[in-house]
């Protein structure tokens, strides 16, 4: 995190100093520091508009820095902005300082842009003059608006405020065109003082009246806003005079220096609704990023931060005084000649010129990337910490101008940001921040500029440094230059006296701080749970010196102390002794092994969430036990900054392949994002780039868990929407009383494959149905699918095939001169669409669901919808969207039909076709650990509805010999047995069915005994355990079945469970696990996730509540391999750190699951 | 040139000792074990970072021969709990360097060395350190408000050596409100080669009552008064903080700091002033 702020200081009043007897001191410079992201800086001076661009002269370091140099006679009004995509606009202009002087007299009307590019030098380019639209020179001017939009990139919104109150916008500001193209004036009810534009949508401005005006209507086609609305002033008797916005805030001070905060501001309410006065009385007020506060006191000139500014409690709660010492070393200070082509100064003289270039020179040097950096600048001398000497005992060497500067980075923070090795702050030291080298108060330096103007006019430090001004438009350039020159030689005259009178009431005494005017806080981000460290003291001279020690990198006399010298040398000795002769030993901690990396697309965090280019690395280590490990790094931009995000690679739970149409997606769990329902997503560029980061990060993740081979006979299986198949070795704890292995911590890995239903028992046999009812078995193997080398075994790996039908629906409305055609009404949906009518899918645009699968069929229309069909396939209803029938009737104004298209998909994985019946479901016998069951019953629905009994089942044989048809009234669609063979099935009309005499000696039992669903209810699927029985009804409710006794097998009642439920599986040891439908996480809502039902225990089947694990579109899971009975009692143990604090279960239900 | 604090935190986190380990002449081997040399980082824990050693001498041995591997220099036991860099200044500051280690495998000694079966016992170790300080410093306000990955990542930097890593947590755990003026307590312990306790631990703040700094001599003051030489007398004891001796005037706080190990506990050894 970047945090940079700038301070502007001037005093109202400046004290004159006398030196040798001359009376001095007719102009105070102002230099302010702009640093931003990637640094373009501009300013308003002399009414001309600046922009100026600054990047480090440093090539790679990556960084930009920015440095505005102004000198200033006494101007009151000054003012900047910074904003963090690097652009920054300020205004400044003398304005009365003499009580006969007028502002207009020393005002020009010329506006000049200087910018440089990024990776350019300085130059200046001047924005073309629009006199005849830009009548009179500008008093303010605010950019923001980046957060409108991103296209293009750059833009920027700059509005600006005339002094005789006209607003203007600036057009066409973007990333190649910085100063924008054109001015456009906005109506206005009134005359505006000053305006504030924020971040987003938000600008506000003051009326000279005193009332503010708010705009409304910016949006991302309409920038500029289309119509402004009146609030009142805070305070009836009280004009405001300060507007400051931010993202979602407003604050406002009135001219009575009271702070106001305006209530209820966001961007569908821009106005807000009220206004809250706040404790403190400010002259200046400035919200930076993140809505974070700065502000000036007005009673002590000091600047303030808001704290407690966070995005819940926008007002914040306390002001906090910000300490900004500075550092006066006069060792450190590196005027150099050579620098001065490096760095622009092109607002003072010579010699103030070459102070100025070291300074920027150490700015851009300090590279820091993280740290919390504060720039500040000051025109109070004596408010250096060593002012006094200076005051007391004029320096006999010739002055020089100083220009101050304090860098103040807590060590801390800048801690987090040493990822460069070269960037240590030792660098930092060796070139340290270059003050000038002496005290000398900055109207001193006039002493060596006889000619008054010299070391003050804007314009005239142009001269030396004219080959970096740009090609734009010189001429104009000089001539500004001479004007400014007779311009500054009148003002400094007439200030010189000014100020000579005011010398004799010096006011400020040696060690005051500085006297502030003005900040701006705009490219300074504060995370709002940092501490900063910028408080810690009062503003006396002897806290500025202890202050400097905890703030500043620079030495102060606290780093000299002696007991500091002390460790730094003996740790430097300490390494020469023990170190230096001992460099060829072995290290004991081995470095990392090796990196991968690769850009991706990401799919962003904040809003708008959207795909945006990264790089990612896998950098894996092999850990000090030998285990592999690893950390995975996505590196992205944030507003031109480098950030990145990790993940530890035994943390991550899952890599979870993504549907999406056009991309190559997939996603990255770790528990906490499981709990948050927002993964990591992540978008490679080509199926096979995918893949193999895949198979990588798969590989790695089981190498950091010590998961190699074949799945466990007790392995969880569970498949996606995807038809994707997932295995999660079960820990002992997972069934454990009372607390089990969460759900979101279980590990689940990938084995090829694609199906949509998947069934096992404790003996290792797994069956599955494909999506186009194909039956496979598991061959004991595992891998397969885009798994490689040792991810996957190699003799037990088989061509797999899957067909699946892609649905568009044709609508159509009728009309009473044509009949049905394809023209409907304007609000009706697309004619061609998917079922929810709400995205269009035309046969040419619909593509299949993945790139892995390929069309083998062409459109055909559909007949086999629920609800039935006329002869064409069309479905009749009065409405779109309504119940559909299969015939017209006179109400019937609107028709669909269905158009299914095959597509097909190839892989590989470790399942073998068990040929030639196509099946619809299928379930094993769930034996329990003790069992000894040689032939295993299995048994299975038929596409057709027809129960099937597997015969010859083994654990040898897991596919078993042949069918035996078991016969029924009606065709069936779910079945399921239990562990003591007991038999479930449900019929296709929602009814439940027990099958009777079910045994080792009769496997396909005797007889059907009906089982009516619970009352209104249609169930749809079926799951039998040990003993217990639960269904899913059609309406998404699970139920169980009470009363179920080994003499009385079929119960007595349904007892509702809960809704949200997708699927059950109940298991050997009664566990019941579900897929719920839907699952609220602190991010977002995961549709199709695994829950495990808690609390179950023999006494107590239906268990208490659920526990949330992956999820997000899954679609089926099995758990009736699991028959480990889990440890009665799990003492917390000090060798296993996951035992020791175990995740207190959750006992709030589901959204929605349970009642 | 001047070093800012930061180098201070990268001087202790990449302090390391040579090492010449060398096996117990008691232990039966097939051939002769060659001695194994290491660079062993100060801040970490013997059983976590001597793998190589283990293999390395695990290649001469019959396994039937192989027990719980321990470490002994010059006749004591070295408990691997304490931070190498303690052992090391303990025991051996004022030896020649390489520290020579002898590895035993067998007659674990039970009443003066805990067992190691597994890194996570370090890891468990290392965290209830962490954990002990922080209630100290903040009454565990900071490490409760962590997450279970947080907690990892300290772990994770101290194991795998990855200073950023560590200390990109870490600072949390070094924060104070300011107007404070510094931790609730120092965790600090203070060892000595003399005596029968393992190590001095008591509460001590970093401020006085009256509102200044209290320095590390201000620590000894109280805890171990024979620690400080008074004037006129000669120097007895050496207080020494990761190989180095800081002034006694050094503030308690700034040590805690920036001289505290990983486990984020100052570890001070006073050790006899060497005789010759």
């Amino acid at each position: 995190m970047s945090t940079r702020l700038t301070f502007l200081s001037a005093t109202r009043r400046r004290p004159t100093r006398i030196k040798g007897g001359i009376p001095l001191t007719v102009s105070q410079s102002v230099c302010c520091r702009a640093t931003a992201g990637s640094g373009v800086t501009s300013q308003v001076c002399n009414t001309n508009l600046w922009t100026a661009s600054s990047s480090p002269p440093a090539a790679g370091s990556g960084r930009a820095t920015g440095m505005w140099m102004k000198t200033l006679r006494e101007s009151p009004q000054r003012k900047g902005c910074l904003c963090s995509q690097g652009w920054s606009y300020a205004i400044d202009f003398p304005a009365t300082y003499t009580k006969d002087k007028k502002w207009n007299s020393c005002v020009r009307r010329r506006r000049w842009l200087r910018y440089r590019r990024y990776k350019a030098m300085d130059t200046w380019a001047k924005i073309p003059s629009q006199q005849t639209t830009l009548p009179d020179p500008f008093s303010d001017i605010s950019c923001g608006g980046w957060e409108i939009s991103e296209e293009p990139r750059g833009r920027l919104s700059l509005w600006a405020v005339s002094l005789q109150g006209k607003v203007w916008f600036r057009d066409g500001i973007y990333h190649h065109n910085p100063e924008g193209s054109l001015w456009e004036e906005v109506f206005l009810p009134g005359e505006v003082i000053q305006i504030s534009c924020g971040p987003g949508d938000l600008v506000w401005a003051v009326l000279w009246e005193g009332q503010l005006i708010v705009r409304e209507g910016i949006s991302r086609d309409c920038p500029k806003g289309s119509s402004w609305a009146v609030v009142e002033s805070p305070s009836p008797d009280v004009g405001a005079i300060h507007v400051a916005v931010g993202i979602n805030v407003v604050w406002a001070v009135t001219k009575d220096n009271k702070v106001w905060f305006r209530r209820g501001v966001n961007s569908h309410n821009p106005c807000g609704s009220g206004w809250i006065g706040m404790v403190g009385e400010m002259i200046t007020i400035n919200v930076g990023l993140n809505d974070q506060v700065w502000a000036i006191n007005c009673e002590d000139r000091a600047v303030y931060f808001r704290q407690g500014v966070t995005s819940s409690e926008l007002s914040g709660k306390t002001w906090k005084a910000i300490t900004v010492p500075r550092d006066g070393d006069r060792s450190h200070s590196s005027a150099s000649a050579n620098s001065l082509q490096s760095a622009g100064c092109y607002f003072c003289g010579e010699v103030r010129a070459q102070s100025v270039v070291s300074d920027a020179e150490s700015d851009t040097e300090k590279g820091s990337a993280d740290g919390a950096s504060c720039h500040a600048t000051s025109t109070s001398p004596e408010s250096f910490v060593d002012a006094p000497t200076d005051s007391s005992n004029p320096p006999t060497d010739p002055p020089k101008p100083r220009i101050p500067k304090v860098t103040s980075d807590s060590f801390i923070s800048e801690l987090v940001s040493d990822r460069e090795p070269g960037k240590s702050s030792r660098d930092t030291g060796s070139a340290p921040p270059a003050v000038p080298e002496e005290e000398s108060i900055p109207g001193e330096g006039e002493v060596k500029a006889p000619c008054a103007g010299s070391a003050l006019s804007p314009s005239q430090s142009g001269g030396p440094l004219d080959p970096q001004w740009s090609n734009v438009d010189l001429e104009e350039a000089q001539q500004a230059q001479t004007v400014a020159v007779q311009d500054t030689a009148d003002t400094c005259s007439l200030s010189s006296v000014a100020t000579y009178t005011l010398a004799m009431e010096d006011p400020y005494g040696a060690d005051e701080h500085p006297l502030w005017a003005w900040v701006s806080g705009g490219g300074c981000s504060v995370d709002s749970h940092s501490q900063l460290n910028w408080f810690n003291f009062s503003m006396n001279s002897s806290s500025l010196v202890s202050s400097v020690q905890s703030m500043s990198l620079s030495v102060s006399p606290a780093q000299t102390a002696a007991w500091r010298r002390q460790i730094f040398e003996q740790l430097s000795e300490r390494t020469k002794r023990e170190m230096d002769n001992f460099r060829h030993y072995e290290q004991a901690v081995e470095q990392s092994v090796w990196v991968k990396k690769g850009t991706m697309q990401w799919w962003r965090d904040w809003k708008p969430h959207k795909w945006i280019d990264v790089h990612f690395a896998l950098e894996q280590f092999s850990g000090p036990d030998g285990n592999k490990d690893g950390i995975l790094f996505i590196y992205y931009n944030y507003y031109e900054e480098k950030k990145y995000l990790h993940a530890f690679i035994n943390e991550v739970t899952i890599l979870v392949p993504v549907l999406n149409d056009s991309k190559h997606t997939f996603a990255i769990y770790t528990p906490e994002r499981t709990k948050q329902r927002w993964p990591i997503r992540l978008a490679a560029a080509t199926e096979l780039e995918m893949h193999d980061w895949l198979a990588l990060l798969s590989v790695s993740c089981c190498d950091s868990r010590g998961i190699h081979g074949p799945p466990s006979k007790q392995a969880i299986w569970s498949i996606t929407c995807k038809g994707d198949i997932f295995i999660s070795e079960p820990s002992p704890g997972l069934e454990a009383m009372p607390y089990p292995t969460p759900c979101d911590q279980m590990f689940w890995r990938q084995v090829g494959g694609h199906l949509r239903v998947v069934e096992c028992n404790s003996v290792g046999i797994v069956w599955g149905i494909g999506y186009d009812h194909t039956a496979w078995v598991h061959t004991g193997g595992y891998g397969g699918g885009f798994f490689q080398g040792l991810a996957s075994s190699t003799d037990n790996i088989y061509t797999q095939t899957d067909v699946k039908s892609v649905y568009i629906y044709e609508n159509q409305r009728w009309n009473p001169v044509t009949g049905y055609t394809n023209r409907g009404l304007p609000t009706d949906r697309y004619m061609w669409s998917d079922a929810s009518g709400l995205h269009e899918c035309t046969k040419t645009n619909t593509k299949p669901p993945s790139p892995q699968w390929t069309w083998v069929s062409d459109w055909a229309i559909d007949y086999s919808v629920s609800g039935g069909t006329d002869r064409e396939g069309w479905q009749f209803a009065a409405d779109f969207p309504a119940s559909y029938h299969g015939y017209k009737t006179m109400k019937d104004f609107v028709r669909r039909r269905r158009w299914a298209r095959k597509c097909k998909l190839t892989t590989t994985g470790p399942w073998q076709e068990i040929p030639p019946i196509p099946l619809s479901d299928v379930t094993i016998l769930p034996c329990t650990a003790q069992s000894s069951v040689d032939v295993i019953p299995v048994w299975a629905i038929s596409n057709k509805g027809d129960v099937l009994c597997r015969l010859g089942v083994t654990a040898l044989t897991p596919a078993g010999s042949s069918w035996l048809h078991v016969g029924t009234d009606q065709p069936f669609k779910s079945i399921s047995i239990g562990a003591a063979s007991q038999v479930w099935a449900i019929a296709r009309d929602g009814s439940a069915f027990y099958r009777g005499s079910v045994s080792a000696r009769s496997p396909a039992g005797d007889c059907w005994y009906h089982i009516p669903s619970p009352a209104k209810q249609k169930l749809k699927q079926v799951s039998v355990g040990r003993t217990s029985v639960y269904t899913v009804d059609e309406n998404g409710n699970l139920w169980y079945r009470q009363g179920v006794t080994p003499s009385y097998p079929q119960g007595s009642s349904w007892e509702h469970i809960s809704n949200n439920v997708r699927k059950v599986s109940v298991g050997p040891l009664d566990q019941v696990w579900i897929i719920a439908d839907k699952v609220q996480g602190s991010h977002s809502l995961s549709c199709g996730t695994v829950c495990h039902r808690l609390g179950v225990q023999p006494v107590e089947p239906k268990g208490q509540s659920w526990d949330y694990g992956i999820g997000g579109g899954w679609d089926h899971i099995t758990v009736r391999g699991n028959s480990v009975e889990p440890p009665r009692l799990r003492l917390p143990s000090l060798t296993d750190p996951s035992s020791r604090s175990p995740v207190p279960v959750r006992n709030t239900e589901v959204n929605g699951v349970g009642n | 040139i001047m070093a800012d604090d930061k180098d201070v935190l990268r001087d202790v986190w990449f302090g390391r000792i040579p090492t010449c380990f060398t096996l117990n002449q008691d232990e039966v081997t097939e051939r002769e074990a060659e001695p194994y040399y290491l660079l062993l980082p100060r801040v970490s824990y013997l059983t976590l970072v001597t793998d190589k050693v283990k293999k390395h001498f695990l290649k001469v041995m019959r396994a039937e021969d192989v027990e719980e591997m321990w470490f002994e220099y010059e006749g004591t036991p070295l408990k691997w709990h304490y931070p190498i860099g303690v052992l090391f200044d303990l025991h051996a500051s004022n030896n020649v360097l390489p520290w020579s280690i002898t590895v035993h495998f067998k007659n674990f000694p039970d009443h003066d060395l805990l067992h190691c079966p597994s890194n996570s016992v370090i890891e468990a170790h290392f965290m209830s350190s962490i954990k002990e300080a922080d209630a100290l410093k903040h009454k565990s306000q900071v490490v409760n408000d962590m997450q279970k990955k947080d907690h990892k990542q300290l772990w994770m930097g101290l194991q795998n050596d990855k200073f950023d890593q560590f200390w990109a947590m870490n600072r949390k755990l070094m924060e104070y409100p300011t107007e404070d003026g510094g931790f609730r307590y120092i965790p600090f312990r203070i060892y000595q080669t003399m005596s029968d306790r393992p190590f001095i631990q008591k509460l001590f703040r970093p401020v006085s009552p009256e509102g200044s700094a209290h320095s590390l001599g201000d620590l000894l003051k109280e805890m171990y008064p024979d620690a400080i030489t008074n004037d006129g007398e000669q120097k007895r004891y050496q207080v020494v903080i990761h190989g180095i001796e800081p002034l006694l005037e050094t503030p308690l706080q700034w040590l805690s700091e920036h001289l505290s190990h990983p486990d984020n506990f100052l570890h001070i050894c006073v050790i006899p002033v060497p005789t010759d």
